[in-house]
């Protein structure tokens, strides 16, 4: 019999606009991710020596943002000296990502407390800044055809027949979800950022526009269209040769925002949490990481979903609750219909990336916190969270309430 | 009306900084009203440009301190912070021409107001200075100082101006390109021609924008982003502020991070963040700590708060308070008239001179001690010392020895010092003729006639400083103040050998003299107001602080230091690591380490004091209690007779070629303990010690004021300067809560750390010192 790795807590700053005018602009990564840190110190009355890892995922680790983090924060936050720090990348899962390779750690037996998530300021440290050898290389993205993930986006539409209509429908009911869910305190994981002084500086969702419109929306231009007719289309079509023509629906508006944040949960053994006065939440019953063909890029929420039920010997319909990342609108669309779910009706509940935004490393751990939140809200039990990742990768977690 | 609002016919605006008092600062009145001006300014299409210029003597000095020392509530103060950058904000985006004509100092946000506009021009005023004095007061330039002069200068060269508080003079401002012109014609300019350059700038820059608002600005010398740029300087800047504040200093951390935090974002925020920091640091105790000590105490003394003061004099100060009070309710009245302020204006400033008047004829009837011929007795390293501060303040003087030889030496000593002065380009080879030529060295004693301050700096021996004493006094005037420089001997003893012990008064120097800016005037049981009046006079004189303390044994400064350095002694007699007992006197923010200080002091002085103290209490038939140091001065001075730096050998090895070291054996003669001490436990046994001793102090009535407690401990011997000093200490760290560590660590140490009654009354009473 496995150890069991059990969620004992999560928390997440808000989501600021990631730009200069965003509220987050003005603080330090390594400060959002030390505020959340003290947090999970004082809501827990946690010995922080016991534990044994703090893994953060990060997408854009440069600068301010850069020489794994994870450790700075932790002495930052004046957590005991002896709990090392670790930073992953693996594009928009990295938050998942390290939530889960936490819980195999416990479920390995080899770590008994592991604390993990991620942050992003995108207001800081623009997306993509860190290059690579995907898109930068010429022989490399040659060989993956690459395209940008907007442009991947358009294409499952194109595939899926989604049209400008149906997608910009979708926006507007995350931007409902979430103002409602914001405006009802659902939100239960997620604390102010407060600067030196204890002044507030941010303690909602700065991303949302509650009073948008159809129409609004509709009145957005298409964000890939021009990077399209300049050649990306033309890979794209390459790959996928039955179609005519790349129809370009997805617009800033139907996209994840852009926004800075971070975001933390506690993982550890039953023992763990026994020893130390713990009351599980949730546990982490199986995880899933996948590999899908890169130009299209975003469809890897559903094959991974499938392999992380499979091996918890789970159907599709022992699944109360969905957070799937709306990195596009289409990306939650096309889930539901590979997954053979009834629309979206269980699926981000209470909105997503596209009202709140998407800091890449933060949001597959914002994720299961906004999921947690729900499950305990809505007294369910079953929670599956899954994201799309670039260069074609998908990863999903499937947790239980206890 | 703190600011006029002026219009020319070429629709140039001249905002006059003005109001009450003689120096302009930065209150809530003025910030509001700066406001209105400049949202009056957005508003004016035919506008052409704006001079802000100031009818005081200076442009403007800073913040208010009462506004900031009275800031408890970091959300009001971020508020206020904020309002007034985007007043300024306004004002440099105006897309009109901005100038300072600074007819004067423009320090603080005085400068940071200079610094919002596009162009500074400064009348050529040898007594002008510009800077950021804000550090020494615990707090930050707080109105977007450090986010512009980054953005001016770039971090490398803009940091060291605010971390250090340094000031400039207006030719050294020019240089450094905080102003861009000086206005002097023939040398001699007046605030008219500065306006006229003002004028003609804006005609000859209709369009303007700050350098960081411009199109592809970028911060000289590269930002953090760029690390090829930035990595050599950026992880040492920490480092380098750490080995110069020990963590002890908030303020010059804060700037630091507010200049590269702000440095890695736009502007608005960028002045955010340093608002952020400031609220911080303003409320914080450290600054309170700062401004009680530096700006408060500091200000007192130098206004003669432990001055004697004549009865004519009392009377008239009591006068002038009622009349400034009488004076204070009648400005609120026409506050609220509104009316014919300036006029009154006018006629206060009339009245102002008038009191200046007043002021010289009262030093003429002889209020004020003047001293125009000093004599010093002893032309060694004190003597010396004292003659060339005194000389330097324009005093003439004899300086005395018992051969012409050693007199001559004295001077030859006087000379060298300033050959480096010369050197450094501070005194010109005339100035340094003129000065020596104020001195007379001798050997004659009838030299000393006509002096009207004789000060005594032989040898610390009763009976060498009976005998000058003596024959000093055949040869001066009967009303002429006797000072004599010693560090250990009770002044009222000495005082017996006089015929004149009412004459007879302690003035203590540190050494070196010319480096240390205290003295401590010492009272002995028959010395008379006009010789404390003398004394304290002539060490304002000389640029230096005067503190009034009553006859004792150690005086204040000494006795209390001794406690310090004893401590040292007692954790090595303990068997704490010798570099870790150096490390936290450091950490404490004590200048030096106790055993490094013994050195330099001297250990067999050290021991020579206290056999001196136990002969002086065997004739009063006591015991001198025994001290935990004892022992330690006992073995270095007499077993191993290491006694010091001077004899090259003590606590340290001094090796002629490279840097002291602790010599290697002192763990063999005091073996380590089995416990070893915490930094923190060390840390606060030796300022504790120090605070204790300072109360007992002021329970005994050597000490009368809380100033010249505080003023003395930082400036006599360094105390921890953060803390604002020996009694401020206790303040800080809450008196009851202090009375309660005192015991804890009386019981385990010993009797030192018993809170004197007084200390234990105040916590009672919830009072603070």
């Amino acid at each position: 019999m496995p150890n069991e790795a059990y969620i004992y807590d999560a928390v997440r700053t808000p989501r600021g606009r990631g730009k200069s005018d965003g509220a987050l602009y003005e603080v330090q990564p390594v400060d959002l991710l030390a505020t959340l840190l003290r947090a999970l110190q004082e809501r827990n009355r946690l010995d922080t020596s016991e534990v044994e890892d703090v893994i953060v995922g990060c997408v854009t680790p440069l600068a301010e943002q850069g020489g794994v983090i994870a450790r700075s924060a932790v002495l930052h936050a004046g957590w005991d000296m002896s709990v090392p720090g670790v930073q992953l990348d693996r594009f928009c899962a990295s938050g998942l990502e390290a939530v889960n390779s936490a819980a195999m750690q416990v479920r390995s037996g080899w770590h008994a407390l592991v604390v993990a998530g991620g942050v992003e300021s995108m207001s800081r440290l623009p997306m993509g800044s860190d290059g690579g050898a995907w898109f930068m290389d010429p022989r490399v993205n040659l060989e993956t055809g690459f395209v940008p993930q907007g442009i991947s986006a358009d294409l499952i539409a194109t595939l899926e027949g989604f049209t400008r209509d149906d997608v910009d429908r979708y926006a507007l009911q995350s931007q409902q979800r979430a103002a409602y869910a914001q405006a009802n305190g659902y939100f239960k994981s997620r604390l102010p950022v407060r600067d030196q002084n204890g002044l507030t500086i941010l303690d909602r969702d700065e991303h949302i526009r509650a009073n948008t419109t159809l129409e609004k929306l509709g009145s957005l231009a298409p964000a890939f269209e021009m990077v399209g007719v300049m050649g990306f289309d033309a890979v794209a079509l390459d790959r996928y040769p039955k179609l005519e023509r790349i129809e370009h629906v997805h617009t800033a508006g139907n996209s994840s925002g852009i926004v800075d944040g971070a975001a933390l949960l506690l993982i550890g053994s039953k023992e763990a949490g026994e020893r130390l006065g713990l009351k599980p939440r949730a546990r982490i019953v199986s995880a899933a990481i996948v590999g899908t063909e890169p130009t299209i890029m975003l469809t890897g929420p559903a094959p991974a979903s499938k392999k992380a039920l499979a091996k918890a010997g789970m159907n599709v319909s022992d699944v109360d609750l969905f957070e799937v990342n709306e990195a596009f609108a289409v990306v939650p669309l096309r889930f539901a219909r590979d997954m053979g779910l009834d629309g979206t009706e269980n699926v981000n509940v209470n909105g997503g990336a596209i009202a709140m935004g998407h800091p890449l490393g933060a949001t597959g751990a914002m994720l299961l916190g906004t999921l947690l939140d729900e499950l305990e809200r809505t007294d369910l039990e079953t929670g599956l969270v899954t994201l799309c990742v670039g260069g074609g990768m998908g990863i999903a977690t499937v947790v239980e309430r206890v | 009306m703190p600011i006029h609002y002026s219009q020319d016919e070429n629709n140039i605006v001249t905002l006059t900084f003005d109001g009450a008092g003689s120096v302009k600062v930065i209150n809530l009145e003025f910030l509001r009203e700066l406001d209105a001006h400049v949202s009056r300014l957005t508003l004016d299409e035919s506008l052409k440009g704006v001079i802000l210029t100031s009818a005081k003597d200076t442009f403007v000095a800073g913040a208010d301190i009462d506004m900031l020392y009275g800031a408890t509530d970091a959300a009001q103060v971020f508020q206020v912070t904020q309002a007034f950058k985007a007043t300024l904000r306004k004002l440099e985006m105006l897309g009109k021409p901005v100038v300072a004509a600074l007819n004067g100092s423009a320090l603080g946000g005085g400068f940071e107001i200079a610094l919002a506009c596009q162009h500074r021009i400064a009348l050529n005023k040898p007594k002008a200075q510009f800077g950021f004095p804000e550090v020494t007061l615990g707090v930050l330039p707080a109105g977007g100082g450090i986010t512009r002069m980054v953005r001016l200068f770039g971090l490398q060269t803009a940091l060291p101006y605010m971390i250090e508080g340094t000031r400039l003079n207006v030719h050294e401002a020019l240089d450094a390109g905080w102003i861009d012109e000086i206005v002097a014609m023939n040398g001699i300019t007046t605030p008219d021609e500065l306006m006229e350059h003002a004028r003609a700038w804006i005609h000859a820059n209709p369009r303007i924008e700050q350098p960081w608002d411009r199109d592809g600005y970028r911060i000289p010398g590269g930002d953090p982003r760029r690390p090829q740029v930035m990595s050599q300087i950026l992880p040492i800047a920490p480092a380098m502020l750490r080995a110069k504040t020990h963590r002890n200093y908030p303020a010059p951390e804060a700037i630091l991070s507010a200049a590269v935090e702000g440095a890695m974002v736009n502007f608005e925020t960028a002045t955010r963040i340093e608002s952020r920091y400031f609220a911080q640091l303003v409320t914080s105790q450290t600054a309170k700590n700062m401004m009680t000590a530096f700006w408060y105490q500091l200000n007192a003394i130098k206004a003669g708060k432990s001055r004697p003061k004549s009865e004519k004099r009392e009377a008239k100060d009591e006068k002038r308070e009622a009349r400034g009070e009488r004076r204070e309710a009648r400005d609120e009245k026409r506050e609220a008239r509104g009316e014919r302020r300036e006029a009154r204006g006018e006629r206060r400033e009339a009245r102002d001179e008038k009191r200046e008047a007043r002021d010289e004829k009262r030093e003429a009837r002889g209020e004020r001690q003047e001293t125009r011929k000093l004599g010093v007795l002893g032309a060694g390293f004190m003597g010396h010392g004292i003659a060339y501060a005194s000389t330097m303040a324009g005093i003439d003087v004899v300086m005395k020895d018992v051969s012409q030889e050693r007199a001559d030496a004295g001077k030859q000593k006087i000379a060298a010092l300033l050959d480096e002065r010369v050197a450094r380009g501070k005194v010109s080879k005339e100035q340094k003729g003129n000065i020596l030529a104020r001195i007379h060295a001798t050997e004659n004693v009838i030299d000393l006639a006509g002096c009207d301050l004789i000060i005594e700096a032989v040898f610390e021996d009763r009976a060498v400083k009976a005998s000058v004493i003596r024959e000093t006094g055949n040869v001066i005037g009967a009303s002429v103040i006797f000072g004599s420089n010693t560090s250990t001997l009770p002044i009222t003893s000495l005082a017996a050998y006089s015929e004149r012990p009412e004459n007879f008064v302690g003035i203590h120097f540190f050494s070196p003299v010319h480096k240390m800016p205290l003295v401590e005037i010492i009272r002995g049981k028959q010395t008379s107001d006009a010789a404390i009046a003398k004394a304290f006079d002539y060490v304002l004189k000389i640029g230096k602080t005067p503190i009034v303390v009553n006859d004792s044994r150690g005086f204040y400064t000494s006795r209390v230091f001794g406690m310090y350095v004893g401590e040292g002694m007692a954790l090595l007699a303990e068997g704490q690591h010798p570099r870790a007992i150096e490390s936290a006197g450091i950490a404490a923010g004590m200048a030096v380490g106790p055993l490094a200080v013994s050195d330099e002091v001297n250990i067999a002085l050290i021991w020579h004091i206290r056999e001196q103290t136990r002969k002086d209490f065997a004739a009063e038939g006591k015991t001198l209690p025994s001290d935990p140091s004892d022992h330690v001065v006992d073995f270095m001075v007499n077993k191993v007779k290491r006694t010091g730096k001077l004899q090259g050998a003590g606590f340290y090895e001094y090796p002629s070629d490279a840097k002291k070291f602790l010599w290697r054996e002192l763990q063999k003669y005091f073996p380590p303990s089995d416990t070893e001490l915490p930094q923190t436990e060390m840390v606060d046994r030796l300022l504790f010690v120090q605070a204790l001793e300072t109360a007992r102090c002021f329970q005994e009535g050597v000490l009368t004021s809380s100033a010249d407690a505080n003023i003395g401990s930082i400036f006599g011997w360094s105390f921890a300067p953060y803390s604002g000093g020996t009694l401020q200490y206790i303040n800080a760290y809450g008196v009851e809560k202090f009375v309660a560590r005192a015991r804890e660590l009386a019981n385990k140490y010993g009797e030192r750390f018993r809170p004197p009654e007084l200390l234990v009354e105040k916590a009672r009473k919830g009072e603070t010192l």
